[in-house]
């Protein structure tokens, strides 16, 4: 068994709201290409196994790990789809090296989102089929149910998610991969037409596309291949009630027992101390609150005072979503996930630019799947 | 290097048959609460939950592995969905082997489910989004035709008549006959009767082809000092192995399925198996349609190229033959929910194994059995070698 797994190489390709120029293979294509030259491998030699991550509605085709092979040099390789987050790829990827049988697996993530002329109408079809979806719900007036009830259990405030939108657009400008970024006032976020309430339009990340990929290996293999292994040290991954009526609506369980798992493969007794940064889902502004509690980074009902008192800020104790995160950068659809744990490796290798953190030794990286599902994943990573 | 040792240990099976009454999430249960049972096992003792399942668009339920997770038992545990397309069933006890074998996991919980009933009127126009958007889908090939394709430039390479072929398709639905789930088993079936169906897309007949249909398969993976403790007649996982071909299937030779070959390759090697003609003894190879099984065959290496049918006249492929192939009566015989089709393969070497097949056991004490399946555009190959 290889006991340890490092992420040795990252590319990507992206991100923006729309690419007409590119097709999804060819944003695969480039985001692999400078994955496997940043990780020193020929994909036709060295890399073992394939990963990707779809979900064929999202692609508009039936089987669609058909096409997942050529843009990867994956052909006549052992390769597989998981329907699931790049969070839940990046476990796959590290479970296959784990066994013994694989010392160097790609793992591959992308949207191509502005392909899809009726996104919120296809994720609906995600609902149950016989109990919600007669009901016509919309997966925003999910979301916004979760949202009231969030800030019910836990005296959070609408100013408190708004404050993450402002936060979080700010420090997207210090991000050259991320589209959205912008200077914003919380009045500007409040003041925008309602979603479904009280989800304001404007708390919800915009569809971005793009494609990342990353190269996983044992610890021997990384010790070859480079001097800065980012050392992937937990995972977990969980996955809640699927069904409306009996769910938990105000917590996320999934996310918390994600959490436990990755950090008792990590030996994490106290995540807020031994956590630098974070980077977690933010598909709606109050989802990172909601989530920056379930990882027990701060108590419950605590997440928004913090933020105000300026501890996720970018300077702060506990930085979350420098990358801008989903609302920032745009949400990628599957690759999400592995959009927040690329800004950790990068972070952790000191190779973010304008908005290094400085002294990062460890991060948590969260995803969750999108309404109307209650499922997500967690990784900690460390240089 | 050593390698964690991961054994089946449990395994269910609901009728595969059109279930209009059942929901996909329902099927999930009832054949995970057989497998937990059928080991003494609960819930509570599943650390993992591994989900197969073929394309979203059956159901029309998009992100279907999240709609299906609480039917299979998956309640706030890690769940994960695999996808292969139809080489899925034998894929998915592969990924509850890397789950374990990872040493993240002690027990795993493996299901396949398929509902293809609830698609109108057929389940295959499902099929028609599966091809290239810009250079195929204009054509509107649906995939029994490109099958006959592939069946046509194997027989017309290696000079095989229909009536070779028509053979696999009577012994399964023969063999099919002593399974107690099994949609098509059909004891009095002739060659005949297969030549003399409807021609589907010339070469395919209706009766060279599997029914679809619903069902769901379950099984229990445990680690080695896990297993031991459940049961005293583990079955290992001894080697697997998968690989898919490029999407350009166009440009491939469909008269030889070379990343079958490819992933049987890696799975003998990490079964220490040197000459599989003579170690393994029991062959589940994917037959979803009757030439489907000579062409595994051939990619399994248990076949010359091109001699497959005569193993298959020589009778060598029947229960009491030397090389027993699909004892359970196949995809052909029990029927193909596509997912659930692969992994009943999985049980049925389980319970050949363990001497559990009842009238259809295969005799002589079976060691080691291959299960395989296939899928994709003509594209992808799953194996899993099987020990007692």
């Amino acid at each position: 068994m290889n006991e340890r797994v490092a992420i040795v190489g990252v590319g990507w390709a992206g991100f923006k709201p729309i690419s007409p120029e590119l097709s999804y293979k060819e944003l695969t294509y480039q985001a692999a290409v400078k994955a496997y030259a940043d990780a020193g491998v020929d994909p036709r030699r060295d890399v073992e196994s394939f990963v990707t991550v779809a979900e064929d509605f999202n692609e508009g085709t039936s089987i669609f790990d058909e096409y997942t092979p050529d843009q990867l040099g994956a052909a006549l390789k052992p390769m597989h789809t998981i329907s699931g987050d790049g969070l839940h790829g990046l476990a796959t990827a590290c479970m296959l090296i784990r066994t013994g049988r694989f010392a160097i697996v790609a793992v591959e993530g992308h949207s191509k989102a502005s392909n899809v002329l009726s996104l919120h109408q296809v994720s609906a079809y995600a609902q149950d089929p016989v109990l919600n979806r007669p009901l016509r719900l919309n997966n925003h007036f999910i979301a916004g149910m979760e949202m009231n009830r969030y800030l019910h259990e836990s005296g959070t405030t609408r100013a408190q998610c708004a404050a993450v939108v402002v936060k979080n657009r700010r420090n997207a400008l210090a991000n050259p991969s991320a589209p959205y970024g912008a200077e914003l006032e919380p009045e500007d976020v409040l003041s925008g037409p309602t979603l479904a309430w009280p989800l304001g339009s404007r708390e919800a990340a915009e569809p971005s596309d793009g494609a990342i990929v990353m190269v996983l290996a044992s610890a021997e293999r990384a010790r070859e291949l480079t001097d800065k292994p980012i050392w992937i040290r937990g995972l977990g991954w969980c996955s809640d009630s699927p069904s409306l009526e009996n769910r938990e609506w105000g917590r996320a369980i999934y996310a918390r027992q994600a959490a436990r798992m990755a950090y008792r493969q990590a030996g994490i007794g106290y995540p807020p101390k031994e956590i630098d940064f974070a980077e977690v889902d933010d598909t709606y502004a109050f989802k990172e609150l909601q989530a920056l509690e379930a990882l027990e980074l701060f108590p419950a009902g605590e997440a928004g005072r913090m933020l105000e008192a300026g501890a996720t800020l970018p300077g702060g104790e506990l930085p979350v979503n420098v990358s801008g995160g989903s609302l920032g950068m745009g949400h990628l659809l599957e690759a999400t996930g592995l959009a927040r744990a690329l800004e950790a490796v990068l972070q952790l290798r000191g190779e973010a630019g304008a908005r290094q953190l400085k002294g990062a030794k460890v991060g948590v990286v969260q995803s969750w799947r999108g309404a109307p599902t209650n499922c997500g994943a967690v990784a900690i990573l460390s240089n | 290097m050593t390698m964690r040792k991961v054994a089946v240990v449990g395994a269910g099976m609901t009728r595969f048959v059109r279930r209009a009454l059942e929901t996909g999430k329902e099927l999930s249960w009832q054949a995970a609460r057989m497998a937990l049972d059928s080991c003494s096992l609960s819930l509570d003792d599943v650390d993992a939950v591994c989900l197969g399942t073929a394309p979203d668009a059956f159901d029309g339920v998009h992100m279907k592995g999240e709609y299906l997770s609480d039917g299979a038992g998956a309640w706030r545990k890690p769940y994960m969905r695999s996808y292969v397309g139809g080489g899925t069933g034998v894929f998915v006890p592969i990924q509850g082997w890397y789950h374990v074998a990872s040493g993240l996991f002690d027990v795993a919980l493996v299901i396949a489910e398929e509902k293809m009933s609830s698609y109108h009127p057929h389940a295959q126009a499902a099929f028609l989004t599966i091809f290239d958007h810009t250079t195929e889908r204009p054509l509107k090939p649906n995939l029994l035709w490109i099958f006959a394709l592939e069946m046509n430039r194997y027989m017309h390479t290696y000079g095989i008549s229909k009536a070779d072929i028509a053979r696999v398709a009577v012994k399964n639905k023969r063999n099919a006959a002593d399974h107690p789930c099994a949609l098509l088993g059909d004891r009095e079936i002739t060659v005949e009767d297969v030549l003399n169906s409807e021609v589907l897309a010339w070469p395919v007949n209706r009766l060279d082809v599997s029914p679809v249909t619903d069902g769901a398969v379950a099984v229990v993976l445990a680690a080695e000092h896990v297993a031991r403790r459940i049961t005293d007649k583990p079955v290992w996982i001894e080697g697997v192995g998968w690989c898919l071909d490029t999407a350009h299937w166009t440009n491939r030779d469909l008269a030889y399925p070379r990343y079958v070959e490819s992933a049987a390759r890696m799975a003998y090697e990490m079964a220490g198996i040197k000459e599989p003609r003579k170690e393994i003894n029991i062959v589940e190879p994917y037959d979803p349609f009757d030439y489907k099984e000579l062409h595994h065959l051939e990619g399994l290496l248990l076949a010359d190229r091109g001699q497959a049918p005569q193993l298959v006249a020589d009778g060598v492929t029947e229960r009491t033959g030397n090389m027993p192939v699909c004892p359970s009566g196949g995809l052909l015989g029990v029927g193909n929910p596509i997912a659930a089709a692969g992994l009943m393969k999985i049980a049925e070497l389980f319970w050949q194994l363990r001497g559990e097949a009842g009238a259809r056991q295969v005799p002589g004490n079976p060691r080691r059995g291959l299960a395989q399946a296939w899928g994709d555009l003509m594209q992808v190959g799953t194996v899993v070698i099987m020990g007692r």
